[in-house]
């Protein structure tokens, strides 16, 4: 395919790409720099009561807000370097926190921008496994079982996957909050009061539930797939030379899927740092809060009706040196890939 | 098979997938069953402790009647058999007209038309006579009896009074253009991509992957403040000796984006543009690229060669890919919440206006309906399309 003809099939989507994607990662970089706010001026005010013989009055200085000479509010934008970025990391207080008598990781962990990544970088690595585990014994099960229920298991593997996520994670809640069903049914096995909603760790596990819920399916379908291509004559042969059912599942299986464990580990590890519907799902913001979740609620609009856009950017742009170094693994195979296939 | 017998599971591995399989559909389907029951119950029966109070719901039946197990059942099976039907004879009946596009119309039209026919007089009538023929029936008739209490209070209430229909029809606005866009320009970038095997198609691919893995919420970052100060950005156009005068054919001044659902689908389908590419690319790659070099060897333009021998075979791959843009758009909720305002919001965020409105018991109900709602159209989706969907799902992971 000659150049220009190339590039007349990929320019629709370059240019969207290009306005809508590094655009505004660009204006992103730069807004993290620059904060914008209401302009204040000093002004004297005399305020005079009534008193015997004269009034009486004091003259106070007060500041206010400016006002456009057309009505509004008058704002500036100035350059502040990395006040936004301190703001959200405070290095005062982390360094106070590791001082003796400090607190350590539990100061640490009472600061938004570290209690979002701890429980982002937590909650990516404890789904991971299990997402991976239960897709691969979903697929091992449904493909050993009869033909005719495997369209049925399918349908009913897919609802969690395909359900939007802030349903998916209100559905699980609905079943615990309060004296919900389930919660009921286990107040009813333990004999205690249980309030699943009051603790910070009980909600992170109901989170975790529900991802794991939600994607192992994805896991499945893509391992199930991949189960219908294994190798038979290998099978056979390790039939013939003795191996177990275990051993089978071990060493022909398992290597046969390894290329699509990592895909899937790979996906997810991408999907899980992006965490955010369940913070929204759960309302967990109180206890517990993603580093997405953080960029959201800087977005939106204050009571005063102020969205502090300035440490939003400083926070996507933290996010984002995150979502890089998760990256670099993948980066390199597929350039690797690439250079062997020249 | 050598010898089928080896290869056959002994009985307690059997019996332990079984019961593996079991738990694991039953942990996959109940919180979507469960909320549902919950939707059609009063709040007292909905927000009881007893599951079994949930499910048969003696005081909503108290305060607004009930329906028989019987009618209940044929009631469930209704829509299942009409898809069945559409199924199976739908083909055929397209088949007797020519062009076969008209006779889909026709078929669609009137098998409508037939199956509103049958849900407001038929089937109704059906169930009164079964029911009247069970309950004389010693033994059957408790199945006739109407203990099931059944209340559709909550879906009008959040359709009617809090006029949900207002963001299902926003959300249909985005969820539509975002597929259509996304698609148009998506087929043509993931053909180019499967075509070329150069060095800057290879690093398009690469940027694009470092795109997908971006959390929205770092890209909303940087369109809020353009969305809310578009005026005085777009202005400049508007006053541009010709461009402002075409713009401002469509409006008289620039308009604000915050709040259009139009300026959101262009969004979208730019968030969504480096995963549809990825999954057009591979579907191309899996058609031989002997069948566009005849053509070409036959005259035809790279163009044409798309148009003439490329379409016709691509459509399983256009729909899948579809399948997920469509996916993408209707299950967002970042994205809208943050660039719509509550007259233009879309289904999913307007959920949370439910549920912040917690202050009498069927506020949470309504909630949940709400949340009904929205899931059942994926319901049906997964139901006409699962084949595709575990297609899509599938051909990313082997070319990935």
């Amino acid at each position: 395919m000659k150049p220009g003809t190339f590039a007349a099939f990929v320019a629709p989507s370059v240019v969207l790409m290009i306005l809508f994607i590094a655009g505004p990662l660009v204006s992103v970089l730069v807004q993290s720099f620059y904060v914008t706010r209401q302009v204040f001026e000093t002004t004297t005010v005399e305020n005079c009561t009534p008193g015997f013989l004269a009034p009486v009055c004091t003259t106070e200085a007060r500041s206010r807000p400016k006002q456009k000479p057309g009505g509004g509010v008058e704002t500036e934008t100035v350059f502040v370097g990395f006040e936004a970025y301190r703001l959200l990391l405070q290095p005062d207080a982390v360094a106070a926190a590791f001082a003796p008598g400090g607190g350590g990781f539990e100061r640490l962990l009472t600061i938004d921008f570290y209690k979002a990544l701890r429980f982002t970088l937590t909650f990516t690595l404890i789904t991971l496994p299990l997402v991976i585990g239960l897709g691969l014994a979903i697929a091992l099960a449904v493909d050993a079982a009869a033909k005719r229920l495997r369209g049925v298991l399918i349908f009913a593997s897919l609802l969690p996957f395909i359900i939007t996520p802030v349903i998916g994670a209100l559905a699980i809640r609905w079943l615990f909050i309060g004296d919900g069903i389930l919660t009921a049914a286990l107040e009813a096995i333990l004999q205690r009061d249980i309030a699943l909603f009051a603790e910070g760790w009980t909600i992170e596990i109901l989170m975790l539930f529900y991802r794991v819920w939600h994607v192992a399916p994805f896991a499945f379908v893509v391992f199930y797939a991949a189960l219908q291509t294994v190798d038979q004559d290998t099978l056979e042969s390790a039939i013939i030379d003795g191996a177990s059912r275990t051993e089978r599942l071990r060493y022909v299986v398992i290597p046969h899927l390894m290329p699509l464990i990592v895909f899937v580990a790979l996906i997810h590890l991408m999907d899980s740092y992006r965490v955010f519907e369940e913070v929204i799902g759960f309302s967990s913001q109180a206890h517990r809060i993603s580093l997405q979740w953080l960029t959201f609620s800087f977005l939106m609009p204050d009571e005063t009706g102020n969205r502090s856009i300035s440490r939003a950017s400083a926070s996507s742009m933290l996010t984002m040196v995150g979502i890089i170094i998760l990256l670099i693994p993948l980066l390199m195979r597929t350039w690797r890939d690439h250079r062997r296939k020249r | 098979m050598a010898d089928t017998r080896t290869l056959a599971p002994p009985l307690a591995l059997k019996l332990t997938i079984a019961a593996f399989l079991t738990v694991w559909v039953v942990v996959a389907l109940f919180p979507l069953l469960w909320i549902t029951v919950m939707s059609f119950r009063a709040p007292v029966d909905a927000l009881a402790a007893n599951p079994w109070t949930v499910l048969i719901g003696p005081a909503t039946r108290r305060l607004s009647g009930g329906i028989s197990p019987l009618a209940l059942i044929i009631w469930l099976a209704v829509p299942v058999l009409a898809y069945r039907v559409a199924v199976r004879h739908g083909a055929l009946a397209a088949g007797l007209m020519t062009p076969r596009w008209l006779g889909w119309i026709a078929a669609t039209l009137i098998y409508s038309v037939l199956l509103a026919a049958m849900v407001w007089l038929a089937v109704p009538a059906f169930v009164r006579i079964l029911e009247g023929v069970a309950g004389a029936i010693p033994g059957v008739s408790v199945l006739a009896e109407p203990w099931i209490g059944l209340t559709l209070d909550h879906y009008r209430a959040v359709w009617i009074q809090h006029e949900f229909y207002q963001n299902f029809f926003n959300s249909m606005i985005v969820t539509f253009g975002v597929v259509l866009i996304s698609l148009t320009v998506g087929t043509l970038a993931g053909y180019g991509l499967a075509r070329s095997g150069s060095n800057l198609a290879f690093w398009l691919l690469v940027i694009a992957l470092v795109f997908r893995a971006l959390p929205h919420s770092v890209l909303v970052t940087g369109y809020v403040p353009a969305f809310l100060g578009s005026r005085e950005l777009l202005e400049p156009l508007w006053q541009a000796p010709v461009i402002g005068w075409f713009l401002s054919l469509f409006s008289p001044n620039a308009p604000s984006l915050y709040g259009q659902p139009l300026a959101i689908i262009i969004v979208l389908v730019s968030i969504n543009q480096p995963f549809t590419i990825w999954m057009m690319r591979s579907f191309f790659q899996n058609i031989p690229s002997e069948l566009d070099e005849a053509a070409r060897v036959d005259g035809c333009s790279h163009f044409g060669a798309f148009v003439r021998v490329i379409m016709p075979v691509m459509w399983p791959g256009v729909i899948t890919t579809g399948l997920f843009s469509f996916l993408l758009a209707y299950n967002d909720y970042l994205v809208t919440a943050l660039l719509l305002d509550a007259q233009s919001q879309t289904m999913v965020p307007a959920i949370s206006s439910f549920l912040n409105r917690d202050t009498r018991a069927s506020d949470q109900i309504e909630a949940i309906a709400a949340a009904v709602s929205i899931t059942a159209p994926l319901f049906l989706l997964v139901m006409v399309f699962q084949k595709q969907i575990v297609s899509g799902l599938t051909q990313g992971a082997v070319k990935g």
